[in-house]
């Protein structure tokens, strides 16, 4: 498989010229296979945006159709019809930012320590937050579930913004770690030295530098806790349902409606798949706990 | 002079640095004393407190909640079963299938995933027109909402009247299969695959990218060819990538829940019903308590049996990284 970025340098021989013209026609080969699998792969992302312009007659036929005049009124629906999604978009939106920005609240100070200047024991520390990260759902949902109920908490927004910032917190506190350690030695010695407190040093060298690294965590904490499913359904399903639960039980109950299901699943998905393409060069240090880079 | 020392150390050993021994005679550092030590490890506190409150303690609930037999539409029926549940579990042939369906989704799950992952990672480590919107589209399916995936899959691909794989495969004798009913988890593996393999190719790329390019130009030089050069240099390489990605990924999809509640609801049958499917049944449709956390714990027990070699991989990662601890 031709795996390498280097090709052979021009020759000025004709078996030189024919070797690079078929490394040219291999290279061309590949490039072409890649562009197949990606769109391949692709597919079903854009039959779902597709089949959201569609009417449901349009959307429900055999041989599928792919010209079609398209129409906004599925977006419509979802936004205005009798069944919309705007409350359940507000859960989500609330739960999300509130949860990423408790998150971060948490996990930067602790990274801080964690990184510059590590407290004893920070190793352990570390793995103690990626062990949390390891632990199974299901093996905290029967108490919670039963503690939830007794308060009445149940459909409530704050009980998943909890949840969700446990769920993100170890993933955020090895990322930002991970861009903490990359803030150069010399220049916390030298606000050190010019008399900066921590306090200063924070807020006007560290925090600075590491605002890219922040965002990234932001973004991937958010992807996290806006396509969250367990937790939502087992805590919220009667009667507060974020997108994803209110997405699955309208469906459920509707019956085969393809067209406006597919609108409302690619309003369910665009800010996370939006996300997600603003942070992909951050995205597997994310998934990997800061591990990769 | 060193006779001096030893206080400051101690003090001062909060920082993880020794104070250079023999050193200036005795001069207190300003940041010492037991008060700074609270204070350096002062901003860890919340994000540990928490952590420990919102996680360990709802764990050590459930182990709890285990040893009791509990229904939650029967009053008075909490009481203390030492470990009757576990029997009670084990006994359940749901139960049992639902263990043996866990390793058999998630290992094939992740296998496949991994296998397409690598192809995938390969495809793109090189410079071609068009890579990074072949990166984009390649992510995407791993930031689509799950559950919005599942539907989509359900209704307008394996639909067996109007499914977009009907129609593809149609012309091949292959007609009105009813995916779901029929070969479910291999339906349902192909949606996980299609959902991880992208979250695979990141992290193999990010071992493929910091290839030694010299060693690669080498072998081409000594005459290997493509295949030699992939087994003998790059997979030795990306190795220690596809060991956390496997292990990362086993970590998740173990716990996968809402691909099988949409796509079939743990049918046909118990065929698709995982652990953590099984558990939420439990507790949400038969509100049995005690076999719910009895099963939780078994998922517990089969997750950190990978999470230890996980937690070793990370150890080795992080030595190697910079940022060394």
């Amino acid at each position: 498989m031709a795996v390498t970025t280097v090709g052979p340098p021009p020759g000025r021989t004709r078996w030189a010229r024919w070797a690079h013209r078929k490394w040219d026609l291999r290279a061309g080969f590949w490039t072409g296979l890649t562009w197949v699998v990606a769109l391949v792969l692709f597919f079903p992302v854009l039959w779902m945006v597709l089949t959201s312009f569609k009417t449901e007659h349009t959307a429900y036929t055999y041989p599928p159709r792919f010209v079609f005049s398209p129409t906004l009124y599925q977006y419509g629906q979802v936004f205005n019809g009798v069944q919309n999604f705007v409350h359940p978009l507000e859960h989500s939106i609330f739960v999300t930012l509130v949860s990423t920005g408790l998150v971060l609240l948490l996990a930067v100070p602790a990274a801080y320590s964690l990184a510059i200047r590590p407290v004893k024991r920070s190793k352990d520390v570390l793995f103690f937050f990626l062990t949390t990260k390891m632990l199974p759902y299901v093996a905290a949902i029967v108490p919670i579930y039963v503690v939830a109920k007794d308060l009445g908490l149940l459909d409530n927004d704050w009980t998943l913004v909890v949840l969700y910032t446990a769920m993100n917190l170890p993933v955020a506190v090895w990322m930002v770690r991970s861009f903490l350690v990359e803030v150069p030695r010399g220049l916390l010695e030298a606000a050190r030295i010019d008399g900066a407190s921590t306090w200063t040093e924070v807020t006007r060298v560290v925090l600075p530098m590491i605002m890219p690294g922040l965002a990234a965590t932001a973004l991937i904490c958010g992807i996290f806790a806006w396509n969250e499913f367990f937790f939502a359904q087992s805590l919220t399903a009667t009667n507060g349902p974020t997108m994803s639960v209110f997405l699955v039980s309208s469906i459920q109950t509707e019956g085969l409606y393809w067209a406006q299901l597919s609108a409302a699943a690619t309003v369910a998905s665009l800010p996370v798949v939006l996300a997600g393409w603003i942070a992909q060069k951050q995205l597997v240090r994310g998934l990997s706990l800061g591990a990769l880079k | 002079m060193t006779a001096t020392i030893p206080p400051t150390r101690a003090l001062s050993a909060g920082n993880g640095t020794p104070v250079a021994g023999g050193q200036a005679p005795a001069r207190r550092r300003p940041d010492a004393g037991p008060w700074h030590a609270w204070k350096r490890r002062l901003p860890l506190m919340p994000a540990l407190a928490y952590m420990i409150v919102v996680t360990q303690v709802p764990f050590l609930v459930t182990l709890w909640y285990s040893l009791r037999s509990w229904n939650l539409l029967v009053p008075g029926s909490n009481r203390f079963a030492g470990l009757a549940e576990y029997r009670a579990a084990f006994d359940d042939p749901a139960f049992r299938s639902a263990a043996l369906n866990t390793l058999k989704i998630t290992a094939s799950a992740v296998v496949l995933a991994m296998l397409l992952g690598v192809a995938l990672a390969l495809l793109l480590n090189r410079k071609f027109l068009g890579r990074g919107v072949v990166r984009t589209m390649l992510i995407t399916p791993f930031l689509l909402m799950p559950v919005a995936t599942d539907l989509l899959f359900k209704t307008t691909i394996y639909d067996s009247n109007f499914g977009f794989l009907d129609w593809v495969l149609r012309p091949l004798g292959v007609g009105q299969v009813n995916w779901l009913g029929t070969h479910a988890v291999g339906s349902l593996v192909v949606v996980l695959v299609w959902e991880w393999a992208p979250f695979m190719m990141l992290i193999v790329l990010a071992g493929l990218q910091g290839e030694d390019l010299e060693a690669l130009e080498a072998a081409r030089v000594d005459g290997a060819n493509a295949v030699k050069t992939f087994t003998y240099i790059t997979l030795p390489h990306i190795r220690r990538y596809i060991e956390l990605g496997v292990l990362l990924g086993s970590i998740y999809i173990v716990q996968t829940f809402g691909d099988i509640y949409v796509l079939t609801a743990g049918g046909p049958g118990t065929a698709t019903t995982n652990l953590p499917y099984y558990l939420y049944e439990q507790v949400f449709n038969n509100f049995t308590v005690g076999v719910g956390a009895a099963a939780g714990v078994i998922v517990v027990i089969l997750t950190e049996v990978v999470a230890t070699f996980a937690l070793r991989l990370f150890s080795g990662l992080l030595e190697a990284s910079a940022g060394a601890v």
